[in-house]
């Protein structure tokens, strides 16, 4: 290398990590300019997380060397990356609920300096970078992205040379992703370096000018992105092109599920309180609910399925039952099922056999009912392996337990146990969160074909891409307030990214 | 001196065990760990601190031998919980029957001690106040040290970068952990902190507030200091005024006894217990406060690799 | 993953196990077993003892003749009965550690019960006896499920204090009320008549029909657990208590079944335990059973077959102990080290179910 040319911001040669189960990243090489915007694109479970947490000295490679502005990088932990200028945006965020957003930020910086100073230092990098942030609220009180700019504004204060982002607009409207994209642009301006993880080709190639595709651990290509298509990304990115969904006409049936004028104040120490939700879905249709995570998804799921029964009565109606205050096994018996978005832990019980974890919600079909209800382990297993093949769940048996199932086969496994009762109404939140490629078509398959028979289905879901893939009609909730529904060829997405923001009732 | 200063001197006497006691689990909690091994690491430091001073004389060198078991019981615990993640109850217990049956061990020898006769150690000048002045100003250094202790805590957590660190841990180890902050070596340093103040709390209850040893001589403090965490919703203020409170409690047994109250001695005994279980019923009744001023990890297991 | 460099460049490390591991489920009791009594040994030497014999004491004296086997079992019944209640009751993630105190009241109402009997009461009294020991049991249980149910108060600590309540509620009755008048003023009740005796199972050995009723329970408990419904949801609700929520089990209904089972078996230990081996309400019906039974519940890997090995075992420390003493002159107290040792070994033991250790150079 001559004298003349800097060397790259970053360069990883050969990195390779194995876990007991899987090799997470393997012989993995990319190169990063000073002030380049770098994607690193692939599907849930490619190796990203891994590579990142390499970079920022939190996971240490078994084989492979990090090279940082051509010297060799040897950080032990996040902190010594810090120190030399490596910074991360975390996905799932690092914030401390009940700490003030100094505290937080203060936290995230080396010794020197005083709590004082930091609100200073707050106060200045807000103004240059446009980024408002109240100093001493504390973080519970602060909407999605707000956090995240409390995350983006820890990582700027220490000056960083790189800086990492996870998925940062999976938690974000429309409208906040361009603002974000805007600050990026001018952050690198500046000379840092950014490392951009997502799986959404459209952003990548808007706001990347390079493109490090990995796919099961491995690079799949180095790109352009400016000069790529969706479909060329897509095929290193899964070695396919998605799977297209046939989306058909179906006969509208009458009303299935009908919420009344829901106001329900929320149980958990920083929930969204829920404001007059009305909402009708009828047979053979999908409706979608759109909305930021955090907006009283959780609150509003919890009242229809019967994990809370605190809901006024006659607000929840199912085909005109009162059920708001009925208990979740009732509203099966009447039909409704749920599948919620965490798969471990509530959705399946992670020790439990797949077997066992058929009693969680089909009781009614396998409990021998008399004065002492008998649990029969050979009509468990039946259910189980019926599922299984049914499903196409790759799993190791009817007695393999729930937790050592991958994600997406998780996924289909309970889906496929609420799907196999013929449900009149589903709910499902999330469908395919972290769900991989081939997983995640099966499902929204899955779902179409309930549809199609007749089933009234709502799902719930950050992901617009999917909303607008599989809705008939969608909803947008804010703040625990719903918007009216509007059908989903008439919406797009700069509408339903604007009533994200709770604009919806100045154009009603 | 009369009845009420007497009644005033004990109960600040009293009150001192489950204060520091209490300060110390505060601490543990504050940083995401319940050590429900407090009675036994009481029980193995009362021991550790008296056998001492049988040895040497010196009540100061019972106090370190206090804080000493305290400390090493307190590790071993952490270390299983924090490296091993064991269950934090399930290890706790263990403590805490490991220490009723070691102390009782250990003790055996110890049973016919006494300990000489110390000098009072009165303030010049303030202990001459009347009344207060005799039952406030005339206690051993550690009631003093004590509320110095609880203003101490204050500081730390709340003026100083290392008490939010501590605090940040026991909130989300999770996030203090990608942050980059060494999670488990500053649980298990509170962990260690936390028993032996536990350790010092047990010596001076087998050093100045008995002075003897009897076998399962704590009789539960360390619980009682438990719940005094939850009761005084985390906060040191409060733990230390909680403290003072249930020692009067533990008084007035004494106090009704001695009014000639025709009630029996076994009754008035259970009173700290049940006065305990009513405050904490009291406490408690509403979940939303609990969980907002609990720090929000306590009783979790952290494991920084998932 | 954890490391510790352990010289010459070698590392040893935690490895999460894809699945937990069945041999180290089984086998983690049986190293900390054996932990235990390496430790055992290591004390006996430390204290000029021959290790041999003070393990002979504790491992051998107590199956060599039908009379020791006999004792075995009388103090085995109560470790069983206690720690297959408190199994329920941690399967379900209730953490009740006052099984003494709800033991006592069992003993003080079976107790009183006994007391009522005169030279004509008929062999029925019996029964009696047993169901007020259930009832007290669960009387105490169920205010410890009150107040978690309705003031939201921590069990472990409401339960443990019940324990000191009930502890004073026991002197209070014998140094009173219940004193016997001709008992020279000694703090004891009278002694009960014959008819209200456990029916023992051989004459001449104080083993009884209690022994029967721990391990039917055992059998009981094990269908409880694995083959109802109702055990499942318990279960469910101790493990994974979203999924439960999820589902539709109620955890009310959890904490009160789970709180009532262990009370109620808790009890029926007391009351079999005065009308049995005791014969009498004294200051000394507190033996630490509710206690030893955690640790009985714990290392029999809350399995009913697995307490009642761990039963067995924990009996053989507290005989153990008593020979120590008799014979060896060391204190009786040694039972409660033992004990103790024994469950943190199993804690520190249980990482190996979960996880593998891997040493790399």
């Amino acid at each position: 290398m001559s004298q003349t040319n800097t060397p790259p911001r970053l360069e990883l040669r050969g990195i390779t990590k194995r876990y007991p189960a899987v090799v997470a990243n393997d012989g993995v090489s990319l190169v990063v300019a000073p002030g380049e915007i770098h994607a690193v694109l692939g599907e849930n479970g490619a190796g990203k997380s891994t590579l990142m947490k390499i970079i920022y000295g939190a996971v240490k490679p078994d084989a492979g060397e990090v090279f940082f502005n051509g010297e060799p990088h040897l950080a032990k932990n996040p902190r010594e990356s810090r120190a030399l200028g490596i910074s991360m945006v975390f996905q799932h965020f690092s914030l401390f609920e009940t700490l003030s957003v100094a505290e937080n930020i203060w936290l995230g910086l080396d010794q020197s300096m005083s709590l004082e100073q930091v609100r200073e230092q707050i106060a200045a990098t807000a103004s240059k970078f446009g980024l408002p942030l109240e100093a001493d609220r504390p973080v519970h009180t602060l909407s999605v992205g707000e956090r995240q700019r409390v995350e983006i504004m820890r990582s700027l204060m220490t000056h960083p040379k790189l800086l990492i982002l996870d998925e940062p607009t999976s938690v974000l409207t429309p409208q906040a992703v361009e603002k974000l994209f805007d600050t990026l642009r001018q952050l690198a301006a500046t000379g840092c370096s950014i490392l951009y993880i997502s799986h959404k080709l459209d952003e990548i190639r808007s706001l990347c000018t390079n493109c490090t595709v990995l796919r099961g651990g491995k690079v799949t290509g180095t790109v352009d992105p400016r000069n790529e298509s969706n479909a060329s990304l897509s095929r290193l990115m899964i070695g396919a092109e998605p799977p297209a969904l046939q989306h058909r006409d179906a006969t509208l049936g009458d009303v299935a599920l009908s919420v009344r004028d829901l106001s329900l104040t929320s149980e958990a120490t920083f929930g969204t309180d829920l404001h007059h939700v009305t909402l009708d879905v009828r047979g053979g249709e999908i409706v979608g609910i759109a909305g930021v995570s955090g907006n009283g998804q959780q609150e509003l799921l919890a009242a229809l399925s019967g994990e809370s029964v605190r809901a006024p009565r006659g607000s929840v109606l199912l085909f005109g039952n009162d059920i708001a205050t009925k208990n979740p096994q009732a509203r099966r018996a009447g039909g409704l099922h749920f599948i919620p978005e965490e798969r471990l832990g509530r959705g399946a019980v992670p020790m439990h056999s797949l077997a066992m974890n058929g009693l969680l919600t089909r009781a009614s079909d396998l409990v021998k009912s008399s004065f002492i209800s008998w649990v029969s382990p050979s009509r468990n297993a039946m259910l189980a392996r019926d599922v299984i093949s049914r499903f196409n769940v790759k799993a190791g048996g009817s007695d393999a337990a729930a937790k050592s199932l991958s994600g997406g086969n998780l996924q289909k496994y309970i889906v496929g146990r609420e799907i196999s009762v013929a449900p009149k109404v589903l709910i499902v939140s999330q469908p395919t969160w972290g769900v991989d490629v081939g997983a995640a078509a099966q499902i929204r398959g899955e779902l179409l074909k309930l549809r199609d028979n007749g089933c009234a289905v709502l799902v719930v879901s950050e992901e617009l891409d999917e909303l607008f893939e599989l809705c008939d009609r969608l909803h947008v909730i804010a703040k625990g307030k719903l918007s009216p529904s509007i059908a989903t060829r008439e919406a797009s997405v700069e509408l339903i990214g604007e009533w994200m923001s709770g604009l919806w009732e100045k154009v009603v | 001196m009369n009845e009420f200063a007497l009644l005033l001197a004990a109960t600040l006497n009293a009150g001192t065990v489950l204060a520091i006691a209490a300060l110390g689990l505060l601490i543990n909690e504050k940083a995401g760990i319940v050590n429900l091994g407090a009675e036994g690491i009481m029980l193995c430091a009362a021991i550790a601190g008296f056998a001492a001073v049988v040895h040497t004389g010196n009540d100061w060198v019972g106090f370190l031998a206090g804080a000493g078991a305290g400390a090493l019981l307190a590790s071993i615990f952490g270390v299983l919980v924090i490296w091993l993640n064991t269950n934090q109850y399930a290890t706790g217990l263990a403590l805490s029957l490991f220490g009723v049956g070691f102390s009782a061990f250990a003790g055996v020898k110890y049973v016919q001690e006494k300990l000489p006769e110390r000098p009072n150690f009165a303030i010049p000048l303030l202990s001459d106040i009347p009344l207060v002045g005799t039952a406030i100003f005339k206690q051993h250094p550690i009631v003093y040290f004590t509320v110095l202790l609880a203003v101490g805590i204050v500081w730390f957590l709340y003026r100083t970068r290392s008490g939010l660190v501590l605090r940040s841990v026991g909130e989300s180890p999770e996030s203090a952990h990608a942050l980059g902050y060494p999670v488990r070596r500053i649980r298990l340093l509170a962990v260690v902190v936390g028993g032996a103040l536990c350790g010092v709390a047990g010596a001076y209850l087998s050093i100045i507030y008995t002075p003897l040893w009897v076998e399962g001589m704590v009789a539960g403090k360390g619980w009682i200091a438990l719940a005094l965490t939850t009761f005084a919703t985390w906060r040191p203020a409060r733990v230390l005024l909680g403290a003072y409170l249930f020692g009067g409690v533990t008084m007035l047994q004494f106090a009704l006894q001695s009014r000639g109250v025709e009630i029996s001695e076994q009754l008035l005994s259970m009173l700290p217990y049940v006065a305990t279980i009513v405050v904490l019923a009291l406490i408690s009744r509403n979940p939303a406060w609990i969980r907002v001023n609990m720090p929000a990890s306590l009783g979790r297991p952290f494991y920084p690799n998932a | 993953m954890d490391e510790w460099v352990v010289g010459e460049g070698r590392v040893i490390s935690l490895e999460a196990r894809p699945a937990q591991s069945n041999f180290w489920s089984i086998a983690s009791p049986l190293l900390a077993l054996a932990i235990t009594v390496v430790i055992g040994a290591l004390i006996f030497a430390a204290m000029g003892k021959d290790p041999i014999r003070g393990l002979g004491v504790f491992f051998w004296e107590p199956i060599k003749s039908t009379y020791a086997l006999s004792e075995l079992a009388v103090k085995a019944t109560p470790l069983i009965l206690i720690a297959l209640g408190l199994a329920v009751c941690f399967r379900s993630n209730v953490w009740n550690i006052g099984a003494e105190g709800q033991y006592l009241i069992g003993a003080l109402f079976g107790g009183g019960v006994a007391l009522t009997a005169d030279a004509n009461t008929g062999g029925w009294i019996v029964v009696a006896i047993l169901v007020a020991g259930v009832i007290g049991g669960m009387l105490w249980a169920g205010l410890v499920a009150l107040l978690r149910d309705r003031f939201n108060a921590n069990e472990i600590l409401v339960s443990l204090m019940l324990v000191y309540v009930a502890t004073y509620l026991l002197t209070y009755m014998v140094y009173g009320p219940w004193k016997d008048p001709q008992g020279f003023n000694f703090p004891q009740s009278k002694t009960f008549e014959k008819a209200t005796q456990i029916p023992r199972l051989i004459d001449g050995l104080r083993m009884n029909i209690g022994l029967i009723i721990a391990l039917a329970s055992a059998a009981l408990l094990w269908v409880f657990l694995f083959r109802t419904f109702r055990g499942y949801q318990l279960q469910v609700g101790g493990i994974a208590p979203a999924a439960a929520r999820y589902a539709g089990f109620s955890s009310r209904g959890a904490l009160w079944t789970a709180l009532l089972i262990s009370g109620g078996a808790a009890g029926l230990a007391g009351a079999l335990e005065v009308a049995g081996p005791i014969g009498q309400l004294t200051p000394y019906v507190p033996a630490g059973y509710g206690f030893a039974a955690i640790i009985v519940a714990f290392v029999g890997r809350l399995h009913p077959v697995g307490i009642v090995f761990a039963a067995i075992l924990m009996s053989m420390f507290y005989i153990g102990g008593e020979l120590a003493q008799s014979r060896l002159g060391m204190p009786k107290s040694l039972t409660g080290v033992f004990q103790g040792l024994l469950l943190f070994a199993l804690l520190a033991c249980d990482t190996l179910v979960a996880y593998r250790l891997r040493v790399r150079t």
